[in-house]
């Protein structure tokens, strides 16, 4: 295979898409299926809140809008949010860590594959009888009662998904385990590297038990079981069990690689070292061992009892102690900083504010007593808006202008991402902080519409026009990602002048096979100590030029995730249709027999000779 | 690092299933795998001492009135036992001796297969009384544990024996090395959570 650039056409360009086990180029494909996703949730919220602009309204109906709700909140968390952070953590963290590429680039497909076809799954629900309508919690006892194929959908669809997220969760474990270039001890690893780690970790301990709930609502629905039927012995606060076990965590991992994120652009765009380095390492840890502690703290209202409730609520309170130093660490790290205001800086010092808020709002709501008036109001919406918005939402934003020139070898307009950011942070706030008081003024989450006696007519249409300016800022970001590649100027590496850490110093456009010789990190901030020392080379390596061995391409992911997705339309009409059960055998038998192939078919990669390398000029 | 590379005896590594990068990354890829699955059979358990005997008002069946312990010893037995030839297998890999290795993970693949003969002859058994999957939230929880655990064995066995078909002929490499490796890491975990349903469904079940 040649390491030299051609101009490909379209159906070879698609297949090397559809083969690679390039993280670089997998991090592309999760972060276009992911932008898609959350256009595509972000069009539902704009329905919700057309629909609840004006009182009585009747733009969607009912059942309509309990669709709607169900999909947004479902595709923003797992096919938005969290495929778009996959994204930037395959895009940095192996570049980051000055690894060839992730422990399994053959897996590194499968996971992605399996999300894409997933999230297409629950998505094909809108034009195959009806969308799953149970919130996105989809409690057993109203998800049960659900007619038409709705949560089937759900169940099926995240099952897919979830399984290519778990993959990722392993593989990205053990590349940080094990594939660190010399010099790079845990305690020098970036921050960005580190919340991939832990939220890595809380990936492989949350998501089973996700995995073991939606099977049993898969096997209640579809195939016999009596997990949730309370007439048959079961017991549906399992479901909510199984669901926050999984469910909080879930908040973690996509909050710990927002935090990763804006530790790396402080410490970038403030010029100087991150503030407390191991207290934020340890401050991530703990959050991370702590998010596992507190999922009853969603289900206070349940009845566990006073003594649960408040182990609960003490334990859902200590959170905020590591996440305050996490706080106070950004804030001392900007102190004293030649601070320098480009759009990722924009959105980190908008983050802090905003976090803090929804942080606020969280304790508030750990405190059981209180969480019995606020339960399952507005306050509760405008709670996870503003620490997922606030939070996740703005560090995408920020890491799409700080990583797009890593990732595309261009740079994003600055004057358009003001402009974006603008838009966004104030519709952001202007929709959500009202939405407090909606709650304490007694407006129920998930209502379709309120009558106009009720007094909640004024913070409802604030609150929708603070979404259409949210809107707006999408709209204006399109527009400068469509600008920005058909300019498309070359900006060379270390474009932010400040790059800290060893994902600035590779060569632009990265070559395929990363570094062309293993660097040495010889600190924290391994590159900028280069840069400091007046390293002409970039970095000093810890190898001589040598062959280097890469992985081969591969179909195989691609067609076992294309079997599970032929055996999910079979489980989904299973008992209803005759041939459901020859598609669900059908598809398994795809899946195995692409696996077998695999186990079967040595696969021993390829080399790139010390001469090739040589004579490249990509290297320099 | 040539991985058709034929080694003797005496220069066969003491880990072989760990010289290589892809090794070593297979060796703790699949150890934190299982961390994962232990979760997954921690919720399942959980689930089933929520159900445990929990069915539609009357129900005849408990685990008092359903488990018979000698069947489910004679299981346990032989499961185990499986597990210990695998050692033995992984022995002979250590010590570069092909046939042997061979040899114990066929015999382990038997012995899989007994367990699963008469796992199956087990749920027979209990639908023939009426007590099928959707009988109870009892029986959907009890058949989705055990049942769980049954998919596993299946696996594992399908696993070994193409490993064992596959490398017929073409003896150790450090390519397959981690592979067996794996393969007998995932049957060890297998009888782990075998001893634990033992204890918690059947034993606590019928004595407890």
């Amino acid at each position: 295979m040649s390491s030299i650039a051609q101009k490909k056409g379209f159906g070879a360009t698609l297949w090397d898409y559809l083969t690679t086990v390039d993280h670089k180029k997998i991090a592309v494909m999760y972060l276009i299926a992911g932008g898609l996703f959350f256009v595509i949730g972000g069009i539902e919220a704009m329905l919700i809140r057309i629909q609840l602009a004006k009182p009585d309204n009747d733009f969607v109906s009912a059942g309509l809008f309990n669709e709607i709700i169900t999909m947004h909140g479902t595709t923003m968390i797992f096919l938005a949010a969290m495929p778009i952070l996959f994204g930037f953590m395959n895009a940095v963290m192996p570049l980051q860590i000055g690894a060839r590429d992730v422990a399994f680039p053959f897996l590194n497909s499968l996971g992605f594959w399996l999300f894409l076809f997933g999230g297409i799954f629950l998505n094909l629900s809108w034009f195959m009888g009806g969308a799953p309508d149970a919130g996105w919690t989809s409690y057993a006892s109203l998800s049960l009662a659900s007619p038409g194929h709705g949560i089937d959908f759900y169940a099926i669809g995240l099952q897919i998904a979830g399984a290519g997220t778990y993959i990722g969760g392993i593989n990205f474990l053990v590349t940080i385990i094990n594939m660190r270039a010399p010099g790079m001890t845990y305690m020098r690893m970036p921050l960005m590297t580190w919340t991939t780690f832990v939220a890595s970790a809380l990936i492989l301990f949350a998501f089973p038990p996700l995995t073991i709930g939606l099977f049993f609502l898969i096997l209640d629905r579809m195939f016999g079981g009596n997990f949730f039927d309370h007439t048959m012995g079961g017991n549906t606060i399992i479901w909510e069990h199984l669901f926050w076990i999984f469910g909080h965590p879930e908040v973690y991992i996509l909050i710990l690689p927002a935090f990763g994120i804006f530790s790396e652009i402080f410490a970038i765009f403030a010029r100087k070292r991150l503030f407390g380095y191991s207290s934020m390492v340890f401050a991530t840890v703990l959050i991370g061992f702590l998010g596992f502690m507190v999922w009853a703290h969603h289900m206070f209202t349940v009845g566990l009892g006073p003594t649960a409730n408040a182990i609960f609520a003490v334990a859902t309170m200590a959170i905020a102690v590591p996440t305050g130093m996490k706080i106070f660490n950004w804030l001392l790290t900007i102190w004293g900083g030649s601070i320098k205001v480009t759009v990722p800086m924009l959105y980190a010092l908008a983050f802090i504010p905003s976090f803090v808020a929804g942080g606020v709002t969280g304790v508030m709501q750990g405190a059981a007593p209180l969480d019995y008036q606020l339960h399952d109001s507005y306050f509760i919406v405008a709670h996870f808006h503003y620490v997922i918005v606030g939070g996740v939402v703005l560090a995408i934003l920020a890491a799409l202008h700080l990583y797009w020139p890593l990732m595309f070898n261009q740079m994003l307009s600055e004057k358009l991402g003001k402009w974006t950011f603008w838009f966004f942070f104030i519709g952001f706030h202007m929709t959500f902080f009202i939405q407090h008081f909606l709650g304490l003024m007694g407006m129920p989450r998930r209502v379709f519409t309120f009558g106009a006696d009720q007094g909640w007519d004024l913070f409802n249409l604030i609150s929708s026009v603070g979404a259409f300016f949210m809107a707006a800022g999408v709209i204006i970001l399109v527009v400068n990602i469509i600008i920005t590649a058909v300019k498309n100027v070359p900006v060379g590496n270390d474009p932010w002048e400040d790059g800290r850490t060893l994902e600035w110093a590779i060569p632009q456009p990265v070559p395929f096979y990363n570094f062309k010789q293993t660097p040495l990190v010889r600190g924290l901030d391994t590159f900028w100590i280069e840069k400091q020392e007046g390293n002409k080379e970039g970095m000093t390596y810890a190898e001589p030029l040598s062959d280097i061995h890469m992985p081969n391409n591969s179909f195989i992911p691609f067609m076992m995730t294309v079997g599970l997705f032929i055996a999910g339309f079979g489980a989904l009409y299973n008992g209803e249709k005759e041939w459901a059960v020859p598609v669900l055998v059908l598809g398994l038998a795809i899946t195995v027999a692409s696996m077998a192939v695999r186990s079967v078919k040595d696969d021993h990669g390829f080399h790139i000779h010390k001469e090739d390398l040589m004579n490249e000029k990509g290297g320099k | 690092m040539d991985l058709n590379k034929k080694y003797t005896p005496q220069t066969w590594p003491d880990h072989p299933e760990q010289v290589t990068m892809e090794g070593k990354n297979k060796f703790l890829g699949f150890w934190l795998f299982l961390g994962g699955e232990t979760v997954l059979f921690a919720s399942l358990f959980a689930t089933y001492l929520a159900l445990k005997n929990k069915g539609p008002s009357g129900m005849e069946f408990s685990t008092q009135t359903l488990f018979e312990l000698p069947l489910v010893f004679i299981m346990t037995m032989i499961l185990l036992t499986s597990s210990l030839t695998s050692v033995y297998a992984m022995y002979h890999m250590k010590n570069h001796n092909f046939k042997g290795m061979q040899l114990w993970l066929g015999i382990t693949v038997v012995l899989g297969l007994a367990f699963l003969a008469l796992e199956i002859y087990e749920f027979n058994h209990y639908v023939h009384l009426g007590f099928n999957y959707s009988q109870s939230a009892f029986s959907s929880a009890f058949f989705t544990l055990v049942g769980t655990h049954g998919i596993h064995v299946v696996v594992g066995l399908v696993w070994i024996i193409l490993l064992i078909v596959r490398n017929a002929k073409r003896g150790f490499s450090l390519y397959n090395a981690p592979k067996y490796y794996t393969a007998s890491l995932y049957w060890h975990f297998i009888d782990v959570v075998w001893v634990f349903i033992f204890t918690v469904v059947y034993l606590m079940g019928v004595v407890g």
